[in-house]
């Protein structure tokens, strides 16, 4: 099957739907590959590259969306490209299918198969293909660099001849996966960043990255919802939320912000006092911009200063990283074809039974299949893997002195029994026992727990020490105790040679 | 030739030495110094004996020593590493066989003439002897045909064995109460020979019913049993260099089993009691049987971006490397790794393989150095800050539900903590449980990665990849 890339046509969309590289592997998985000409010039992928992978390269749009079976694009098809579409072809882009519900119509009216690379089920399986969080990784790392281009301050604290710079303070509220990118961008910048969520099992995360979990003193609300996104809150808890922010903005530098709600507006979390309460310089970048924006002073797709905060409102961080996110998309895009073409033949297979692909399909052979049966599972690790100290717990019980006492009585009355009757060359062999006991309790203890297989074959030669009994008995007159000694004495020895060369070969091999 | 003065301090310069020779395995650096202690004690108490004991047949006596010490060197210097655990079981039978042996020649021996409480005394001890060296035979034959394969390993669970075991032991004191009468009469060989075989069977029966990842519990109880056997055969024949001896090794014996004990959360009794899972506690399906979600395979090229990349490294080896024989590519693989700066430590569980420190000889025969290698309660507290863990032919040791699951037949048993680290790499040639018949949420997690496949080849292939 032929796959065709065209050039992105959306007004300052600079990704591209594959790279050379990832062609390789698609043409490698039996595919043909086609790429409109000047589909990877803004991302810095030139026809050339894209023809030393082995693509041909298609002089015009139309051209190209006659010829191919599959058509991958980044942004949904435009009413031109949409009319274009065959019933036999695949189209796979990102469509937000919920916010575009007359562009889904006109697809399924095609009856063309669509894959909608946002609506990939957040499965583990399917995170390899997952778009949403390659974007969203791209747009938290792109939005601590823009803040760095409008702060005009170091991020990192710095102590020079000419004075002391104190390090910036970034605060990232929301820690998805954009979240926790602009956490590790900042900080490794040598920022001071801050970090809030409304579900408390991202704290973990947070810390993890070195940031600080901002702790909201509120009873238990648990902020996540299906899918491992967040969900609505309470009002009381959004009031408690905002006053945090308005204490928090006049000590920060940066505030970057990612709330986001699946299927609703962005949560109003800075007020326009709260913004303007910051110091003179100070940057906000509202990722939730194309939403309607986190920040009330929010402009999509603006820069706007006001009272001397510049408010970052960028809808398309992750087309102004073109090449990364080309290149992050265009694997997902792999991922997916490969997983969809179980024979490596080049033929894609649309298999309803597959659950990465039935969430992914939103129309085919002229059927609305979106959205999809809910997925069985979510990608949140499951809430109920309690602490482990119960279990250990309930292994203390305080230890009973009745029954060691009850056992040492018994062992001191039969000590004494013993030695009431035994003979008195008896008890200095017992003596002596029970002090062997003793020693090798104390010796054996300090031995290495590496040492423990050389311990047990060292251990055994001597135990071969038995052999003296054999010795004893071998100079006997009667030829048979005589023969059955000389044959313990061969095992015994056996035993004695066998014990110590393997200790001593094993010890060998010990090394630093 | 020399007197029973001169002897008897050998005796004790042997003891010395043997203790000496054990206290040298405290660590590496001394262990060498230890078998050689241990080498020259055994030296001087034999010459010792041979000098100032034995007065006769010193022909046969030299052409016995020479046959069996060739035999142990040619069998010490073919061994696999791998099949330690054999080599250890069999020779374990090998003193209980002497134990055997001399005791049955000593109750032949007429020159002795006991009577009364001293003649009792000397009985127990002849049949203690006999019986502990006859079980440790059977039973360290048993343990070496499951380890070697030959015998499968899976538990023989007998009905109403334990009744069984219980009337095996009642039958052991009973013939034992009737050869110490007929003893006193001048007989008693009939007893003997019967609770023989009723120590024979017994041995058997204890190991077969024990499964293959309990045998670090049997391999080391043997070895104290054959321990009690030697100093039994030394209170028979008054000899305290045996009973010293004896006794080292013995109670050695019997702390590896509690340490192995310990490390597997387990009673000592319900181990030798055989049978996994069976006694009480509930059944496997309860840990595992609900729907544990999917995991996540992984190619080893894969793999072997995920390393490289990594600047913490664990490895834990289990049973299924030295399976695999994949010690030489792990190290190989080490080795790649640490010279790109990347910082690899393996992690052994103590119950890891089929011996207690049977991974570590096996990490030392692939000439890993033995400074990057932990013992489990050394390195679990890192594991948050470890990038990638490999696991390789290991699950129980593990497996998270032993820390959460109070309902799991390995609750409480200490783990390797590998899930807490960013990723975990599992190395398994399926999605069988492991010897508890388990499941393992670890495989199931986020952040666990399955490389399926045999472990050599596997590894051979991130080794190419590297």
């Amino acid at each position: 099957m032929r796959i065709g890339v065209p050039k992105e046509n959306f007004a300052g969309e600079c990704r591209v739907a594959t790279t050379p590289d990832v062609a390789a592997q698609l043409i490698k998985l039996g595919f043909d590959v086609s790429v409109e000409t000047g589909a990877g010039a803004k991302s810095s992928f030139s026809d050339n590259a894209y023809r030393d992978a082995g693509c041909d390269v298609v002089a015009t749009t139309a051209d190209l969306w006659s010829q191919s079976d599959i058509v991958m694009k980044v942004r949904g098809p435009d009413d031109q490209e949409a009319a274009q579409l065959r019933s036999d072809q695949t189209l796979i882009s990102f469509l937000w299918p919920g916010q575009n519900p007359e562009l889904l119509e006109k697809l399924t009216g095609t009856g063309a198969t669509v894959l909608a690379m946002d609506s990939v089920p957040r499965i583990s399986r399917a995170q390899k293909m997952d778009a949403l969080s390659s974007m969203a990784n791209i747009a938290g790392y792109r939005a601590v660099v823009e803040a760095a281009q409008h702060i005009g301050r170091f991020f990192t604290g710095q102590i020079t001849a000419a004075g002391k710079v104190p390090p910036a303070k970034v605060l990232v509220i929301g820690a998805g996966v954009a979240g926790l990118a602009a956490i590790g961008a900042a900080k490794s910048m040598g920022a001071i960043v801050r970090s809030f969520d409304t579900r408390p099992e991202v704290k973990e995360q947070i810390e993890s990255m070195d940031a600080e979990f901002l702790m909201l003193d509120f009873e238990d609300e648990d902020g996540s919802g299906e899918g491992g996104y967040a969900k609505v809150m309470s009002d009381e808890f959004i009031k408690a939320e905002m006053e945090l922010f308005a204490e928090q903005a006049k000590d920060i530098d940066i505030i970057i912000t990612t709330a986001l709600i699946p299927g609703k507006p962005a949560p109003r979390l800075i007020t326009a006092e709260t913004a303007r309460s910051m110091r003179d310089g100070s940057v906000i970048v509202d990722l939730a911009a194309e939403q309607g924006g986190n920040c009330e002073l929010t402009v999509p797709g603006e820069v706007t200063v006001d009272s001397g905060v510049t408010i970052i409102g960028y809808t398309d961080l992750p087309s102004r990283l073109a090449a990364q996110s080309s290149q992050l998309y265009a694997t997902n895009l792999r991922h997916l074809l490969t997983d969809m073409t179980p024979e490596k033949d080049g033929k894609i297979v649309v298999d309803f039974e597959d659950e990465v692909v039935r969430g992914t399909t939103v129309c085919k052979d002229g059927e609305t299949t979106w959205p999809p049966p809910a997925p069985k599972l979510s990608a949140a690790p499951p809430k109920a893997a309690p602490a482990p100290e119960p279990v250990v717990e309930k292994e203390k019980k305080p230890r009973s002195f009745v029954g060691p006492a009850i056992g040492m009585a018994l062992a001191g009355v039969a000590l004494l029994g013993l030695g009431a009757v035994a003979p008195a060359s008896f008890m200095a062999h017992f003596t002596v026992f029970v002090l062997a006991c003793f020693v090798g309790y104390m010796v054996i203890w300090n031995v290495t727990a590496a040492l423990h297989t050389p311990l047990m074959s060292v251990t055994n030669a001597i135990s071969s020490i038995i052999v003296i009994g054999a010795l004893m008995q071998i100079s006997s007159d009667n030829p048979l105790t005589m023969w059955i000694a000389a044959v313990t004495v061969g095992i015994t020895s056996i035993n004695i040679a066998g014990g110590f060369a393997v200790t001593r070969r094993m010890l060998e091999m010990f090394r630093k | 030739m020399i007197n029973a003065g001169i002897v008897t301090v050998s005796y004790i310069i042997a003891t010395i030495l043997f203790i000496l020779a054990l206290g040298g395995l405290s660590n590496q650096e001394t262990a060498r110094r230890g078998n050689w202690y241990g080498i020259i004690g055994m030296a001087i108490a034999l010459i010792a004996t041979i000098l100032g004991v034995v007065t006769a047949q010193y022909t046969i006596l030299l052409v016995a020593l020479l046959i069996g010490g060739s035999i142990g060197l040619f069998a010490a210097s073919r061994v696999q590493m791998t099949q330690m655990p054999e080599l250890v079981a069999i020779l374990h039978s090998l003193v209980g066989v002497a134990a055997v042996a001399v005791g049955y020649v000593n109750f032949m021996d007429p020159t002795e003439h006991l009577t009364g409480v001293e003649l009792t005394i000397h009985d127990i001890e002849t049949y203690l002897g006999i019986l502990i060296g006859a079980v440790t035979f059977s039973g360290s034959v048993i343990a070496f045909g499951k380890l070697s394969g030959r015998i499968s390993g899976n538990p023989m669970i007998l009905p109403a064995r334990h009744w069984l075991n219980l009337g095996l032991l009642i039958g052991a004191i009973w013939f034992g109460r009737e050869f110490v009468m007929q003893s006193a009469a001048g007989t008693g060989m009939e007893p003997l020979i019967i609770m023989t075989v009723i120590a024979l069977l017994f041995g058997i029966h204890m190991v077969m019913a024990i499964g293959g990842a309990d045998m670090p519990v049997v391999v080391s109880m043997l070895n104290s049993y054959s321990g009690w056997a030697a100093s039994a055969t030394g209170f028979m024949l008054g000899n305290d260099l045996l009973i010293v001896t004896g006794a080292l090794v013995g109670s050695s014996g019997a702390i590896l089993s509690y340490i192995m004990c310990r490390a597997m959360n387990r009673k000592f009794l319900a181990v030798i009691a055989g049978g996994f899972g069976t006694g009480g506690g509930s059944p496997a399906a309860a840990g595992g049987g609900e729907d544990q979600g999917e995991v996540v395979p992984v190619e080893p090229l894969e793999t072997a971006e995920l390393l490289s990349n990594a600047k913490e490294v664990m490895i834990i080896p289990g049973y299924g490397m030295a399976v695999a024989q994949a010690q030489h590519t792990v190290f190989e693989i080490t080795r790649t790794l640490r010279e790109k700066g990347v910082n690899v430590r393996f992690g052994i569980h103590p119950v890891a393989g089929r011996m207690p420190g049977h991974m570590n000889v096996l990490l030392a025969e692939a000439k890993v150095p033995y400074d990057i290698v932990y013992e489990m309660d050394e390195i679990n507290e890192d594991f948050p800050d470890v990038d990638v863990s490999v696991v390789i032919g290991a699950n129980d040791i593990v497996n998270p539900s032993a820390l959460t699951d109070p309902d799991s037949p390995i609750a409480g048993m200490p783990v390797l903590e590998c899930w807490k680290g960013k990723v975990s790499i599992v190395l398994k040639r399926s999605m069988a449980t492991g010897y508890a018949g388990v499941q393992n949420p670890l495989f199931f997690l986020d952040n666990t990665r399955m490389l399926f496949g045999d472990a050599k080849a596997t590894l051979d292939e991130v080794l190419k990849a590297l």
